[in-house]
């Protein structure tokens, strides 16, 4: 490498070169630019009592201490199809990783640990998934076949999942488009990981077989926010059946994004819809910088077919750094090695997502492949070459490398190194040819890091244990006869009635438009008061304090029951309810006391106005007399909350004023 | 068309994939009254209803389309799977003992057909490699099929055609034998071998698994390599079990073949041995013994073969308030011997003293083990006992049920003289009677308790 080289300089220069734009700045001409296309794998657990196919309870969950024993299973690859084994397979197979489960006997049992056979599959969340694949447009199958999908990251004791399709081809309706999906699917959720450091994977079984359906759309969605659009319209639509499970963790969605040339990447487990457009975003242009790379690479290297790393032991003398992993890596033992990368020069320190490099995809791959913990590398273009102090242009000399070459110094368990080796030289290999199918993990910042290898489409086979399930005609017509209504729809009705738009998603979200159904039909409110009511009063109340665990939206109901029935205003419900969400089981009348509510009638409620506007009049500072209306609702409204509307109220208090001075006027003729 | 292009169908399914001109492996539209299906019909299942057809969709799934909601199928294409396992020759290496790996049809590894489902069984050395690589750091394998029977169908003739194969083997060099076998009635098998060959001068490991080995959690691989490992490094030239230990993948165990017992339909760590400590543990490095009387390896091939066997021999598990006729009947049929499986100490009803009596008169051996699995018999404690030894019952100590259902076939195979079967019967081969329990040969605690709680927490299952 020239001593001129500035990876700085670099990493600016190649983000410009392929055109990167941040999401707030990026528009449709942008995606179109780089061909941006994505789909969605969303998961929700199911409001079950019951796993899916054993009978521990489901929804409950333990800390991580909070166990009574310990198993542990590696994980083997099996043969695929083609006599080969499957990437991913290969892949965790050279990590040999050491699965540990820490179980608690209240939410495990022996089939969660693969030690029985499972049991017949859980009818209530079989309905559960069937209602919401009716409400998806799905064609329903059949029959029922279970399927085995393997894992081999050990999230699942077994090595697969069970999990099968319910429904194909369905469509969902979005703003501006109707996107299709591609099937549905009911299965057992996976565990949870404690820890993954070096050769050891810890996981607990608490959310293990919980049942989960995963909605599969097509790559339809051509830009990022209609992914999120997507995203959030298939989880209004599964809480609309009120059969889902709501909190954390109980949905999250995949995303397999691409970009033109590019190859279908996932990106695992976001939580959180909002974070959809950015990490899309970054990852269609993450594919797009590597196929930048790949021409940079193609026009650099000769001959791709014969291209090697090369790579010697850095005994301690012949590395000189202040740089402490290092030292540590030498202390524990470890071996240092120099990787020469021919023709590499300018690609390690290439933009690929903002602040992150190629090296990254390298750094990534050795902890997840190699088992490498973080730090686990520094290179020859790093932006801390300062820092490391690091002769780089002795360990050139050491490998033999070429004035285009770059370096990479690693450090690890010896045992690890080949591994490690091998790992370097695919990623390398992988550049030329564009952008490798692996699954990403994802952060809040909108980047992602290497999580696995895509897994192949062999991992998919018959599950023996169980048998076919049939769906006979009359079962599905009977479950059709109760789903709830569309969200397209009820974003239509919301709108046609006047709910504000801004508790639409609110609404949607909770899924309270039953509720103000049940409201409306019942006690003849109005759509747009009650949606108002509680897109934007609850909704404040509920951000400001969790409601009491025994508080459910059904008292909201009773409160406006009682209402209806005491013939008061309505309007008391803000109050009564404020009291309501700390006490559930108040009754409504205490409530009323508490709040030293008094049934007046509109008389007594005026009566005070001409002593009122005597009083005012003593104590205000200009001659406004404009202000005396206000000032007077001031004095009087709360005792008139409940007992009037208050528009009405107000104009009667106004009515009451002019009477008033007009019989001054009368008696005191000026 | 043929047969072979309907592959499981039948009744309404099959009418309809003859109407539409449709076989399995084809690539199929098929238009329902809830919709349209695409995918690749995939054979069905012989036990499955003739209702519906199944098909692979293009992720992977299978579905099941039902027959009356088919309006019309279209096939597009046809795409006929095949399927092989890949075969790489073992390695032979110089230093490595050479195992012979006996096949009797369960499968130990196998590999998956994914579309239908089915398991091909890996058995030649070839396959086993493709399967399981690291057996070729253990030994120098060798694969023989000397049948196919699933478990629970083993029996006399099978046992007998092992213990011939296996003395050849022994003869012809080998340094272990390892037999691959289904878990079902595998300890039956170990006690039949135990006493058909005495004297071995090498291991004779069974090992199977209980989990398939087409998931990639199962058990199988580390099964084998641990059976492999015992046979070709181990010690203990015996007849042995070689399953897990904990249901963790960890260590397995060596029990010795006259004392373990499949204790857990389905629990990996299912065989156990009972009133007594298993043999060794074992892991691929190590074969560390527990117990410390057992036969050693030894460099002659001096092995003793006695392949006998009387098949009209039955076991009967009492209860209360059995009639006799379930005794008579077995006199009746022409039975030999029967072991009676009795409660507590080894005792029966007096409904039965009849029909022991006439069994007794009519020459059939009549001996006595109990329920309870651990423990000895006792029949002097109680004045039932007494009265079932007054009437010729023999109780066989701490032999398990199965070990003497198979030992009585073994003695009577071998003589009808029920004073020398008599001897046989109670001159222990091989630990199948032991002269005395340790205190650490029962041990089946019991959850809850805090102690053992805290002990389940601290070492892995
Ligand atoms: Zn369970």
């Amino acid at each position: 490498m020239n001593k001129q080289f500035d990876p700085h300089k670099n990493y600016e220069k190649t983000r410009k070169n392929i055109g990167f734009v941040p999401l707030k700045k990026a528009s449709l001409k942008d995606w179109k630019r780089i061909g941006f296309m994505s789909g969605l794998e969303v998961h929700q657990q199911l409001k079950t009592s019951r796993k899916l196919f054993c009978r521990c309870p489901a929804g409950v969950y333990q800390d991580h201490d909070d166990f009574d024993g310990e198993i542990i299973r590696h994980m083997r690859p099996t043969l695929s199809e083609m006599g080969e084994y499957d990437g991913t397979a290969l892949m965790e197979f050279r990590t040999r990783k050491e699965i540990v489960y820490r179980l608690n006997n209240k939410t495990a049992c022996t089939y969660d640990i693969d030690d029985t056979p499972p049991f017949k599959i859980n009818q209530e969340a079989l309905q559960y998934a069937l209602e919401i694949s009716l409400l998806s447009n799905l064609n329903i199958v059949g029959e029922v076949h279970i399927t085995r999908k393997q894992y081999l990251d050990g999230s699942i004791p077994t090595g697969f999942q069970r999990t099968a399709i319910l429904g194909v081809e369905g469509d969902i309706q979005l703003s501006n488009k109707k996107i299709r999906l591609i099937q549905l699917s009911i299965e057992e959720d996976s565990c949870r990981e404690i820890s993954d450091i070096g050769h050891t994977r810890i996981y607990k079984t608490d959310r293990l077989g919980i049942p989960l359906i995963e909605t599969v759309t097509y790559p339809d969605m051509l830009s990022p926010y209609e992914l999120q659009e997507a995203a959030e319209y298939i989880r209004f639509l599964n809480r609309s059946t009120g059969r889902v499970r709501t909190g954390i963790g109980t949905g999250r969605e995949d995303t397999n994004v691409s970009c033109r040339g590019g190859t279908r990447v996932e990106i695992k487990g976001v939580s959180h819809n909002s974070w959809l457009p950015l990490l899309s975003h970054n990852e269609a242009f993450r594919q797009y910088a590597l196929l930048a790379i790949k021409d940079l690479l193609l026009k650099k290297i000769q001959n791709i077919k014969i291209w090697k790393i090369t790579s010697t032991e850095l005994s301690d003398n012949k590395i000189e750094t202040i740089y402490p992993p290092i030292h540590e890596a030498i202390k524990a033992g470890f071996k240092v090695i120099g990787v020469n990368l021919p023709g590499f020069q300018s690609i390690l320190s290439h933009f690929t997502q903002p602040g992150k490099v190629f090296a990254d995809e390298i750094t990534d791959r050795l902890k997840v492949i190699a088992c490498l913990e973080k730090p686990n590398m520094v290179y020859s273009e790093s932006f801390y070459q300062k820092e490391l102090n690091l002769e780089f242009p002795e360990i050139r000399k050491l490998l033999d490398a070429g004035d285009e070459d770059a370096q990479i110094i690693l450090w690890g368990p010896s045992e690890d190194i080949p591994t490690a080796l091998e790992t370097i030289e695919e990623r390398c290999k992988m550049a030329f040819e564009g952008v490798p199918g692996e699954t990403r993990k994802s952060f809040e910042d909108g980047t992602t890091i290497f999580e696995r290898v895509l897994p192949g489409a062999d991992r998919m086979y018959p599950d023996t244990d169980s048998a076919p399930i049939p769906l006979a005609d009359d079962f599905i017509a009977k479950l059709g006869e109760n789903l709830p209504i569309p969200v397209f729809k009820r974003l239509q009705q919301m709108q046609d009635c006047g709910i504000p738009e801004d508790t639409h998603k609110y609404l949607l979200k909770k899924n309270l438009l039953p509720l103000i159904d049940r409201i409306c039909d019942e006690l003849g409110y109005s759509q747009k008061y009650i949606g108002t009511f509680l897109g934007h009063y609850y909704r404040h109340m509920e951000g400001q304090k969790d409601p009491h665990p025994e508080f459910s939206y059904n008292k909201i109901y009773g409160l406006f029951s009682f209402l209806k029935k005491k013939r008061l205003d309505p309007e008391l419900a803000k109050s009564m309810l404020g009291i309501l969400v700390d006490h559930p089981n108040m009754e409504f009348n205490s409530v009323l006391t508490s709040l030293n509510f008094r049934k007046l009638k509109t008389e007594a409620l005026l009566a005070p106005v001409g002593f009122l506007i005597e009083k005012f009049r003593e104590i205000r500072r200009s001659e406004e007399e404009t202000k005396t209306k206000k000032w007077l609702m001031g004095q009087l409204r709360k005792q008139a909350i409940g007992n009037i509307s208050l528009r009405e109220f107000s104009h009667l208090v106004e009515k009451e004023i002019n009477a008033y001075n007009h019989s001054k006027d009368d008696n005191y003729p000026d | 068309m043929n047969k072979d292009f309907f592959q499981g169908y039948k009744g309404e399914a099959l009418k309809i994939l003859k109407k539409f001109n449709v076989r399995v492996w084809g690539i199929a539209e098929i238009d329902t009254s809830r919709g349209l299906f695409k995918g690749t019909v995939l054979p069905r299942a012989e036990n499955d209803d003739d209702k519906h057809i199944v098909i692979k969709i293009a992720t992977g799934y299978n579905i099941g389309v039902a027959t009356n909601t088919i309006k019309t199928i279209k096939e597009i294409g046809y795409l006929k799977a095949n399927y092989k396992i890949p075969e790489q020759e073992f390695p032979f290496t110089e230093h490595l003992p050479n195992v012979k790996l006996i096949g009797t049809g369960g499968t130990i590894a196998s590999r998956l057909d994914y579309r239908t489902g089915a398991v091909i069984p890996a058995f030649s050395p070839g396959e086993l490699y493709g399967a399981v690589p690291e057996l070729a750091d253990i030994c120098n394998l060798d694969t023989e099929k000397v049948f196919a029977v699933f478990s629970e169908n083993m029996g006399p003739d099978q046992y007998k055609q092992l213990a011939i194969a296996i003395g050849k083997e022994i003869e012809k060099g080998v340094d272990g034998i390892v037999i691959g076998h289904g878990t079902d009635t595998l300890h039956h098998t170990a006690t039949a071998l135990s006493f058909m060959v005495q004297n071995s001068p090498v291991p004779i490991i069974l090992v199977g698994s209980q989990r398939s080995s087409d998931r990639p959690s199962s058990d199988a691989a580390l099964n084998l390599m641990h059976a492999c490992y015992a046979a070709g490094h181990g010690d203990i030239a015996e007849v042995c079990v070689c399953m897990f230990g904990p249901t963790s993948d960890e260590y397995g165990f060596l029990h010795r073949g006259t004392r373990v017992r499949k204790m857990h339909s389905s629990y990996r760590s299912a065989f156990r041995t009972l009133g007594d400590t298993p043999l060794a543990t074992v892991r691929v490095g190590e074969v560390k013994a527990l117990k410390n009387n057992f036969n050693h390896r030894r460099k002659d091939r001096n092995v003793e073969i006695y392949p006998f066997f009387e098949d009209r021999v039955s076991m009967i598990y009492f209860y209360p308030h059995m009639h006799s006729d379930t005794i008579d009947s077995l006199v009746d049929l022409g039975y030999k011997g029967i072991i009676i499986i009795g409660t507590g100490l080894g005792h029966v009803n007096k409904e039965l003293y009849p029909a022991i009596e006439r069994a007794k008169e009519k020459g059939v051996a009549i001996y006595m083990t109990v329920q309870t699995l651990w423990g000895y018999v006792h029949m002097f404690v109680y004045e039932t006992g007494r009265e079932l030894l007054a009437m010729g019952v023999i109780p066989l100590e701490n032999m398990l049920p199965e070990a003497a259902f198979i030992k009585l076939g073994w003695a009577l195979g071998q003589t009808n003289d029920l004073e020398k079967v008599k001897k046989i019967m109670l001159s222990p081969v091989i630990d199948e009677i032991t002269l005395r329990e340790p205190y650490n040969g029962y041990l089946v605690y019991q959850g809850g308790v805090p102690e053992v709680e805290e002990f389940i927490k601290k070492f892995r299952k």
